[in-house]
């Protein structure tokens, strides 16, 4: 059954919901009840059918680096980062980064797994090379 | 039978202004300055502007703030924002206005301040949770991660993309508007300090001062002032995302649908286009939209501009103002694809102008790779 309007506002919304859940210590995507298509970041409507039944899923943290780049800062800016786009194995892409590597090692292709780190007052999702620091 | 809005209307007046650096001035001073410029071109006065359409990154109600200042009291006015591309995709909102009779002159609009107000400007507060904590530097780490598929899946590389560069700048020091015009080299490029990999500032556009205006009418009264019509033929738009998240594929963008939208409204295809003025905002634009709107195949961007298409002499002229890289890039740039257009069309370019100009195309992009309108802009001929 599709959610009427004040389903789909009742609290938390989705953002909450992950941001919670994450600085718990777990991570979750998102799936279409109607589609099976996985969805992030976390949305009220699939992106892909446009049905509002969607359902909270746990990834598997396994993913391939889609793109990479490594953000050139001084020093006293914190220095080279990397910037990653990681897709996951259910076929979604996140911003993320590559953690446990120099930042221009990271790679296109990459096998990745995700971890959570403590970043100021949250944690965040990293990701690192498949079978540990290289 | 032709689309009806293929050359029902024309554009009339056509002006930069404070190009570069222009200190002590606010966006406004530089928008207004523009906008009288173009009417001035057109021989108009702003009290014959019934239509306005504008948008900005500093004025949240951009055609209230205008209309004020100028005393313009629009009967149609449009403040899309879609990013650098609005402006090319105001043609188009303006074409149908003017079409349908709801206004008579279309004044179009863009200024910003952005060089010499920089370090005063305060951060978009639009809520980021899914990229900004990872710090990238935006726009050009979105830029450098498609530049980075591209090679990864074609072999395109960072000479290919230098080679971009260099031929903006070959063009830029045959105008005299151009804020760099200093020779530039493909080593310069690739030692350039590196910005976000592989893109160093030299791939990147750059960060000016200052606005562009046009003025469109019906095709009925094209021939009543002082310089040749520049006939909108086609414009085609199209967008799939926003973030560069959530791109679909690094290696193709919208312009690969807005781009057959404006051929199939102007009846034309890419052999018929004598100069294309593409939105430059990093060197890998210049490639994904010569392949996206059919000037050459998927994939073979990088050598088609090795192989010294698109500088000057070239079969395929690319961006002969010196576009985003080496003219100007007031913070959203797709106005001044458009601008040159018309002069090239106009036959004013000087040492530049590309013999027999009958047909430009202006393509503007926005956001990240994000929004793409495509305009083809022909003389009376092509009518
Ligand atoms: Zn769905």
């Amino acid at each position: 059954m599709p959610k009427d309007a004040q389903a789909m506002l009742a609290d938390p919304g989705p953002d909450q919901v992950y941001r919670e859940a994450l600085n718990a210590g777990t991570f979750q995507i998102q799936q279409c009840t109607a589609c099976s298509k996985h969805i992030f970041y976390p949305r009220l409507v699939c992106p892909h059918c446009g049905s509002n039944e969607i359902a909270w899923a746990s990834p598997s943290g396994q993913g391939t680096v889609y793109s990479t780049t490594v953000v050139r800062r001084k020093p006293e800016r914190g220095g080279d980062i990397n910037v990653a786009m990681v897709e996951l194995d259910e076929g979604v892409r996140m911003m993320s980064r590559v953690e446990g590597l120099p930042p221009a090692e990271v790679t296109i292709g990459l096998r990745v797994t995700a971890r959570l780190v403590e970043q100021g007052e949250n944690k965040q999702v990293i990701f690192e090379p498949a079978g540990g620091a290289q | 039978m032709s689309h009806p809005l293929r050359g029902s209307t024309a554009i009339v007046g056509a002006s930069t202004a404070g190009l570069g650096a222009c200190p002590g001035h606010t966006e406004m001073d530089i928008i207004v300055t523009a906008a009288h410029q173009a009417l001035a071109d057109a021989g108009l006065k702003i009290t014959d502007v019934d239509g306005l359409f504008s948008c900005s990154t500093v004025y949240s109600l951009a055609t209230l703030s205008i209309g004020e200042y100028l005393g313009i009291k629009p009967k149609f006015s449009d403040s899309n924002q879609i990013g650098g591309s609005s402006f090319v995709g105001h043609m188009l909102t303006a074409a149908m206005a003017i079409q349908n009779g709801l206004c008579e002159t279309a004044l179009i609009v863009y200024g910003s301040n952005q060089r010499s107000a920089a370090g005063k400007l305060v951060g978009l507060p639009e809520p980021d949770f899914y990229e900004a904590p990872y710090e990238p530097k935006q726009p050009p780490s979105s830029y450098a991660m498609v530049a980075a598929r591209h090679m990864h899946e074609f072999g395109t590389t960072r000479e290919q993309l230098a080679q971009v560069a260099v031929d903006a700048r070959q063009w830029a020091r045959m105008n005299p508007e151009a804020f760099m015009r200093d020779e530039l080299s493909i080593e310069d490029v690739l030692n350039a300090r590196m910005v976000s990999d592989p893109l160093t500032v030299r791939d990147c556009c750059l960060v000016t001062d200052g606005g562009g205006a046009i003025v469109m009418v019906s095709a009925d009264r094209a021939k009543d002032f002082p310089h040749k019509p520049a006939y909108v033929l086609g414009v085609g738009m199209a967008h799939w995302h926003r973030n560069i998240s959530a791109m679909p594929d690094y290696t193709v963008s919208a312009a690969s649908e807005s781009g057959p939208r404006a051929f199939d409204m102007a009846g034309l295809t890419p052999s018929d286009v004598d100069v294309l003025e593409l939105y430059d905002a990093f060197t890998i634009n210049t490639i994904m939209f010569l392949e996206d709107l059919g000037f050459c195949k998927k994939g073979e961007g990088g050598p088609f501009v090795a192989d010294g298409h698109i500088g000057p002499g070239g079969s395929t002229p690319v961006n002969t103002n010196g576009g985003g890289l080496s003219c100007c890039h007031p913070g959203m740039y797709g106005m001044f694809t458009i601008v040159e257009a018309v002069r090239q069309l106009r036959g004013q370019c000087a040492e530049r102008q590309i013999e027999g100009a009958e047909i430009a195309l202006s393509h503007g992009n926005g956001g990240r790779f994000s929004s793409q309108v495509t305009a083809l802009l022909g003389s009376e001929a092509t009518l």
